[in-house]
């Protein structure tokens, strides 16, 4: 007989090891940056290094301290996207341009807010109990870019963004993970129900029609955010989202057939009667023709610069700060793929694609090994959330899908991204913890009593 | 920067590549030692002090040799003193020409019985049969293991795992 039962082990030090090399990639891109440009290793770039460092290996003790057995190859990870991504922010900062230092704020702020995640929240089993409230919470922060007097308007074709005070914040990027959280509740509870009901037709067997009902609420959401706030990445990102948490709960394929046919039939509709997104296909599909690529707004030059850029890259890259991602509107956004493409090549921009797959699976780790339905779907969830945007986007760039407004994780200048994907790492980090530590076999703490019947 | 020369430059640039790279496979080959499953040593045989700390890792202790069955025996109906040796595969109890032990019993369905090996245990299940199976005079509903000299009616013949 095989002894199943092994030690767990925490492998922190291993996960050190790992930091050092990862934070080696952030800060020798910013080196050769430095090195490229004409203001070379001035005091932005020890400064940058120095609280990267600081701030890496803070988190890095919190883990020891407190998620003692949590993966250990995720932090290196997004230490190495992260600092990477500050280092290509920086490179396309024009003189008097601050975006690379504000990034930097934002890096801190969301590493603190996710240290906080990890040390406050000890069971990630926690987070079930506020299923419903968190779906209160995703409307609200929905709704939030609609609201006069908040809004920060029409920025760029879509009103996703809200003014608080100096700053402006993207509440849907918070909202993808209160949205998992609610599905992951959900469907913890509910998925017995959904699956035991239902006719067979064929080979499918169809859901009743009343349980279809959280499906269509999730689709009628996704078009919302498509018709009010004209963000089209979002609202496929939300509605994939619920769409894999649903497969995952019931492993029901009719379930992604219904789905794939409701996202084609509403982006056939939403081509018809919404020129951004029929501008978004045509800029897609004839992406080379003059008056396409000249029109404007909802012209292709931007992507037709990015594919001229990664071509100009090749296999190697003309090497960081040597290209002319300047050509290219929002190079270190939504072109942020494009920028790495040109300058670190396809062997850059692999590495960077097998980063992100390691950490999806990694994701997918943590919910095979999570002993509670809740926290696998959670993990599913929100590592799902992250390859898709990587997906969305990178697919986006590259011409293979039309291009959408989502941001590539971790890379991609914009706080609030930052700030969600980091509390998502956070939360993933809390699940592998429960997942690969010893078996916890004590309740959930402060669970609430059980209701006794007396009589 | 004109003082550091081109070939300085294009070695960083192929280092940078090297090392995004080099991460990469680190991390893979951390991934390896993870995945091993069931091999005690890979994941760290526990040490005299992890047992302390949590005794369910404590070696168990060694399980008395059970006797494994290892030929089925007819003891009962028309081919009563009949015996097969049991191999490491499932064996098909009925009428049926295709059954490993075809029984020449008015009283059996075609594809009666299925006994299979699972672990290191012996598991009766009935396969819908007419007249049903019996394990110790219980019908079966499920499968279930089946113990030496335990008798398995199927018909008019009885059946026994023996040593």
């Amino acid at each position: 007989m095989i002894l199943a039962i092994t030690t767990p082990k925490p492998r922190r030090n291993v996960e050190l090891i790992l930091l050092v090399l990862a934070l080696a990639v952030g800060i020798g891109a910013s080196a050769m940056v430095g090195l490229n440009s004409t203001a070379a290793f001035d005091s932005d770039f020890w400064f940058q290094s120095s609280l990267l460092i600081v701030a890496a290996f803070a988190f890095h003790m919190i883990l020891r301290f407190r998620a003692k057995y949590a993966d250990p190859i995720m932090l290196p990870i997004v230490v190495a996207l992260n600092g990477l991504g500050l280092a290509l922010i920086h490179r396309m900062d024009q003189p008097g341009e601050d975006t690379g230092n504000n990034q930097l704020r934002w890096t801190l702020l969301a590493m603190a807010v996710s240290i906080v995640v990890i040390w406050f929240l000890k069971d990630h089993r926690l987070l079930r109990r506020f299923t419903f409230i968190s779906l209160a919470a995703s409307a609200v922060l929905l709704v939030l870019p609609l609201v006069p007097g908040i809004s920060a308007g029409e920025v760029l074709g879509a009103s996703v963004w809200i003014r608080l005070g100096p700053m402006t914040f993207q509440p849907g990027e918070i909202a993808k993970i209160t949205l998992a959280i609610f599905f992951a509740g959900y469907l913890s509870s509910n998925r017995d129900l959904i699956l035991l009901a239902g006719r067979k037709i064929g080979p499918v067997q169809l859901p009743r029609f009343k349980d279809l009902g959280p499906m269509i609420t999730a689709w009628l959401v996704s078009i919302g955010i498509l018709v009010f706030q004209r963000d089209l990445g979002t609202s496929v990102l939300f509605f994939g989202l619920f769409i894999v948490i649903i497969y995952v709960a019931t492993s029901r394929i009719s379930w992604v057939v219904i789905g794939i046919a409701l996202i084609l039939g509403g982006g056939f509709l939403a081509s018809k009667f919404f020129s951004h997104v029929a501008f978004r296909l045509d800029s897609w599909w004839n992406a080379f023709t003059p008056e396409v690529f000249d029109r404007s707004p909802g012209g292709s030059g931007q992507i037709v610069q990015g594919l001229f850029g990664m071509a100009d890259g090749g296999l190697v890259g003309t090497g960081l700060g040597q290209g002319r991602p300047d050509l290219v509107p929002f190079a270190n956004s939504d072109m942020i793929v494009a920028l790495i493409g040109e300058e670190l090549g396809l062997i850059g921009l692999f590495a960077v694609v097998m980063l992100y797959m390691l950490l999806f699976t990694r994701g997918f780790r943590a919910a095979l090994g999570a002993r509670d339905a809740f926290g696998k779907l959670l993990a599913c969830g929100l590592s799902f959330a992250i390859a898709l945007q990587c997906f969305v986007v990178i697919g986006g760039v590259t011409r293979l899908i039309p291009l959408t407004g989502l941001t590539t994780p971790f890379l991609a200048a914009g706080g609030s991204s930052l700030l969600a994907n980091w509390i998502i790492v956070g939360l993933l980090l809390m699940i592998s913890n429960t997942a690969r530590g010893p078996v916890d076999t004590t309740p959930i703490t402060h669970a609430p009593t059980e209701a006794v019947q007396t009589s | 920067m004109s003082d550091i020369s081109e070939l300085t430059i294009t070695a960083l640039r192929f280092g940078f590549l090297l090392l995004l790279w080099v991460l990469i496979f680190s991390i893979v080959s951390t991934m390896r030692r993870d995945l091993v499953i069931g091999r005690k040593a890979a994941m760290g045989t526990p040490t005299a002090r992890e047992v302390r700390k949590h005794p369910e890792l404590a070696p168990a202790p060694p399980q008395p040799v059970k006797q494994q069955a290892h030929q089925l025996v007819v003891v009962e109906g028309p081919l009563k003193g009949t015996t097969l040796p049991l191999a490491a595969s499932p064996i098909l109890l009925g009428r049926a020409q295709e059954a490993t032990l075809v029984l020449e019993d008015d009283y059996a369905s075609g594809r009666h019985a299925r006994l299979f090996p699972q672990g290191s245990r012996w598991f009766i299940e009935d396969l819908g049969s007419t007249n049903g199976t019996y394990l110790a005079d219980q019908q079966l509903t499920r499968a279930l293991p089946v113990e030496l000299g335990v008798p398995v009616r199927i018909g008019k013949t009885v059946i026994e795992l023996r040593p």
